[in-house]
């Protein structure tokens, strides 16, 4: 009797642990992946500069202060030849370590941007922090070719660490130094305007109309089973239905946020209609009762009362329908948004890409350098989206009433 | 002008009917004695309503209507004549002279392009004219309209209460509209597709390869069974082998183990695992997992396995899955009458047994149903398995080995440069049917099972 006691209480233990162990494991995960993504993506918020000495005096460039004025001036320093004279500098200063080859493609962009801030260089000997080139900037970092290593351990203390700025400020490029991401967040924030401009009356509108007016027919049923039926089609269906309705038919413009803001927003809005629903059912009738009583009319009832009570819960939704459309990929691939586009959209009917679809671009390129890119764009994308549920709970903890 | 500036300006002028719509009212009710039997505000919004909606509601289907009546009327120029016929090159003509014409691009690859590039400027002035004066007589004349309504006598507020219903039923009917959209679009090109392949082949041909097709006989190499079996191994066993195991397990340990506190900071921790977007699953899985996979696969003696293999994507899509399985676990385990358990453990079972014996039986029509669910979903996901699982269709049993899914292929075939009527680029919509009919019966199911196998208890 006592062993068999003995040995339930094992198997209770046995299967306690089992519980624990599983829940250990799924953080354990998300851990692991964060600390993952976080490890290689820090150095990519990075990049190595070498030490460039530059003498202007010697070099000749053409070019006056006035001309350096306003927005000529970058087209008068590529035209006097400044990529030249950068190389050429270059060339002069590590002629062990390969020259030119040294410098990243955007190098002489850092030199103009110095000179234009500070004209009185072009009669001066100078020296200029600009970026390496891929190899040596990941030997700098962690480790790579044997060739890289040796320049770095050639060059010694003239090797510095820094933030990248252009990494926030640029858009995609095929050299894994010059990348950035603002080109997709650009994007990304087009694409989620769209949606939340169309999304989000439309949700809240259905789902008013289905909560406090719709009479009990066979219509309102179909309206519900097909919202909740969309709800659950797999977000890549949207994709063929944004390529086959409004690319291939209507003909708006591929690539372009507006169709993606559409194609998403058709996504977000079953599940916008679901929260609001859920929130207007919170709101207790006595409320409507009241209303009613002092005579307002139906309308009246809905907008100046049902409505600002669940807002909070209805904005809880929206901002969690959001997020997962900005972190989705697939629909987007379908019309066209995985172009290379080296320039961030200026507008709804630009070409666009936007930041998921970024990473999933990155991650394909093969230079190893695109690695630690990857993953800070993921780091980007997650703190986006904390952000967004972080505000989403805040706003459910600090507005949400219980009757 | 252009819809967008449009947009903008109908909303001032709705703005301004607001303010002349309100003070006409006010007039009106200070010169007048009488009955007044509505508030100024509601002739204010009725004629904001009449001005804005009948323009709005225009130009959103020009919006969507326009771009091709521009390309056609540039069609229709003496300078297009000598565009090519159809396919790739007659599109890519036509989008590089639009964008030219934007000012979007500044050279073209086709000379053509250059030609019709003012052809196109100068159509897509035209027809902007036009929406800019249809969308001026609709706003006066919705505002002519209700500003001549604003009287004592007229209910002001039940007309714009009947408007604002329409506006609500509108909306509403845009989630039927969608649905409709998905099924026609689908329909209609594997319509296309199927009168090219015959639907046999297409369904129970065992050779998927896309690249090759034989113009002759184009079913030969486009039979999705090993899809439908790569998609059915990485969805619905690899992962759910994943998934139901840990989410059901965590979700016994946070309702019957967990105290209360703890629950409170776990669960969110879970729901992070859900929100987390798929494409950095996808990148997770080809980048850490995969390699690992493959290592250990080499280290048990398997010598061909594959870096892209099925195991790395379903095992990922698996985490993936398990906040989705444990919250229906735990909404079903909650819904358990607490009588059950305390009779249960009042009868001197353990707390273990309890929930094997007792509650999970109880709770098992719900689980069952989230499963299905969660089922539905695996293998709808597209970003893990296209970057994590192989594009090489092959009838396997093997973990190791490399498989592809439903999803991939479609990403696959509409990423490539083809044109858009061959055999290739159709058969995607023809798998999406596929996909969207079997994720649709499966939700149908789970609700079924849910509400024909949930025991009542009270």
């Amino acid at each position: 009797m006592r062993r068999r006691i003995a040995r339930r209480y094992a198997a209770e233990r046995r299967f306690r642990w089992l519980g624990l162990g599983a829940i250990v494991l799924s953080a354990a995960f998300l851990f692991f992946l964060i600390i993952t993504m976080v490890m290689q993506g820090a150095a990519g918020f990075l990049e190595t500069r070498v030490q460039l000495p530059i003498d202007f005096r010697a070099a000749e460039l053409n070019v006056t202060p006035e001309q350096l004025r306003g927005d000529r001036g970058d087209l008068a320093l590529a035209g006097a030849g400044l990529e030249g004279v950068v190389d050429a500098a270059a060339g002069a200063a590590f002629p062990t370590a390969g020259g030119a080859e040294l410098l990243s493609d955007g190098a002489w962009l850092r030199v103009r941007n110095a000179v234009k801030a500070n004209p009185a260089l072009l009669r001066q000997q100078v020296v200029i922090d600009v970026p390496v080139n891929s190899d040596v900037d990941m030997a700098f970092k962690r480790a790579g070719t044997p060739a890289a290593e040796r320049i770095v351990s050639a060059m010694g203390d003239r090797l510095s660490s820094g933030l990248n700025h252009d990494f926030f400020g640029g858009a995609d490029s095929s050299d894994p130094t010059r990348v950035g991401i603002w080109g997709a967040l650009k994007g990304s924030l087009l694409t989620m305007l769209v949606t939340l401009l169309i999304a989000f009356p439309v949700g809240v509108l259905s789902a008013l109309y289905l909560e406090e007016y719709a009479p009990r027919n066979r219509w309102t049923d179909l309206i519900e089973v097909s919202i909740n039926n969309l709800a659950a089609v797999p977000s890549i269906i949207f994709g063929l239905l944004g390529l086959a309705v409004f690319l291939n038919t209507f003909g708006l413009p591929r690539s372009a946020p507006i169709v993606g803001g559409l194609t998403l927003a058709l996504m977000t809005m079953p599940v916008i209609v679901i929260a609001g629903r859920n929130a207007i059912k919170a709101v207790p009738p006595s409320i409507r009762d009241a209303a009613l009583g002092v005579g307002a009319s139906p309308v009246q009832v809905v907008f100046h009362h049902v409505l600002p009570l669940a807002l909070p819960g209805i904005l809880t939704g929206t901002i969690i329908g959001m997020a997962r459309a900005l972190g989705e990929t697939a629909p987007l691939l379908m019309i066209g948004m995985r172009a290379f586009i080296a320039a961030p959209p200026e507008g709804l009917t630009d070409p666009a890409t936007v930041l998921p679809v970024q990473i999933f671009l990155w991650s394909d390129e093969v230079a190893r350098g695109f690695v630690e890119k990857t993953s800070a764009a993921i780091i980007v994308l997650l703190v986006f989206l904390l952000a967004m549920n972080g505000l989403a709970i805040y706003l459910r903890n600090r507005f949400e009433t219980r009757w | 002008m252009s819809v967008g500036a449009l947009f903008f300006v109908v909303i001032v002028l709705g703005l301004i009917g607001w303010f002349v719509g309100r003070a006409r009212a006010i007039a009106l009710r200070s010169s007048r004695t009488g009955r007044f039997s509505a508030l100024p505000g509601h002739h204010g919004w009725f004629v904001a309503l009449w001005t804005t909606l009948p323009p709005l509601l225009f130009l959103a289907i020009w919006f969507f209507v326009s771009p091709a009546m521009v390309t056609d009327a540039v069609i229709a120029t003496p300078q297009a004549a000598s565009l090519p016929p159809t396919g790739f090159e007659r599109s890519a003509i036509l989008s590089e002279a639009r964008n030219l014409a934007r000012g979007e691009a500044f050279g073209a690859f086709h000379d053509l392009s250059e030609v019709l590039a003012p052809a196109y400027a100068a159509a897509q002035r035209r027809f902007d004219w036009i929406a800019t004066a249809l969308a001026a007589i609709l706003a006066f004349a919705g505002f002519a309209f209700s500003y001549l309504r604003v009287r004592p006598q007229f209910g002001a507020r039940t007309a714009v209460e009947r408007i604002v219903m329409l506006l609500l039923l509108g909306a509403s009917l845009i989630a039927i509209l969608t649905t409709f959209g998905i099924v026609a679009s689908l329909l209609f090109e594997s319509a296309r597709f199927f009168s090219i392949v015959p639907l046999i082949d297409f369904l129970f041909g065992t050779h998927w390869s896309p690249q090759v097709i034989d113009p002759r006989d184009p079913g030969a190499n486009l039979g999705a069974v090993p899809l439908f079996w790569g998609t059915f191994f990485i969805g619905a066993v690899i992962a759910m082998l994943v998934a139901i195991p840990f989410g059901l397990m965590s979700a016994i340990y946070l309702t019957q183990y967990a105290k209360l506190s703890t629950r409170r900071w776990i669960k969110p921790l879970l729901e992070v695992l859900a929100g987390v977007p798929t494409v950095v699953y996808g990148y997770f899985a080809a980048l850490t997992v995969a390699p690992a996979v493959r290592d250990f696969a080499v280290m048990i003696g398997i010598r061909w396995a594959s870096s892209e293999s099925a195991l790395a994507a379903g095992l990922v899509m698996g985490v993936m899955i398990i906040p989705f399985v444990s919250s229906i676990a735990d909404d079903s385990l909650a819904a358990v009458p607490s009588s059950m358990r305390d009779g249960s453990l009042a009868m001197g079972a353990t707390p273990s047994e309890t929930i094997r014996k007792v509650l999970v039986p109880a709770a098992l029509p719900g689980i069952v149903g989230g499963v299905l669910l969660a089922v539905s979903r695996a293998i709808g996901e597209t970003m893990i398995v296209v970057m994590a699982a192989s594009g090489v269709a092959t009838l396997t049993l093997n973990p190791f080995a490399s498989t592809t899914t439903v999803t991939k292929q479609i990403v696959d075939l509409l990423t490539g440069e083809a044109e858009f009527d061959s055999a290739k680029t159709l058969a995607a919509f023809a798998l999406g049917l596929t996909l969207f009919v079997i994720t649709l019966l499966l939700n149908i199911v789970a609700l079924i099972v849910v509400k024909r196998y949930r025991e009542a208890y009270d």
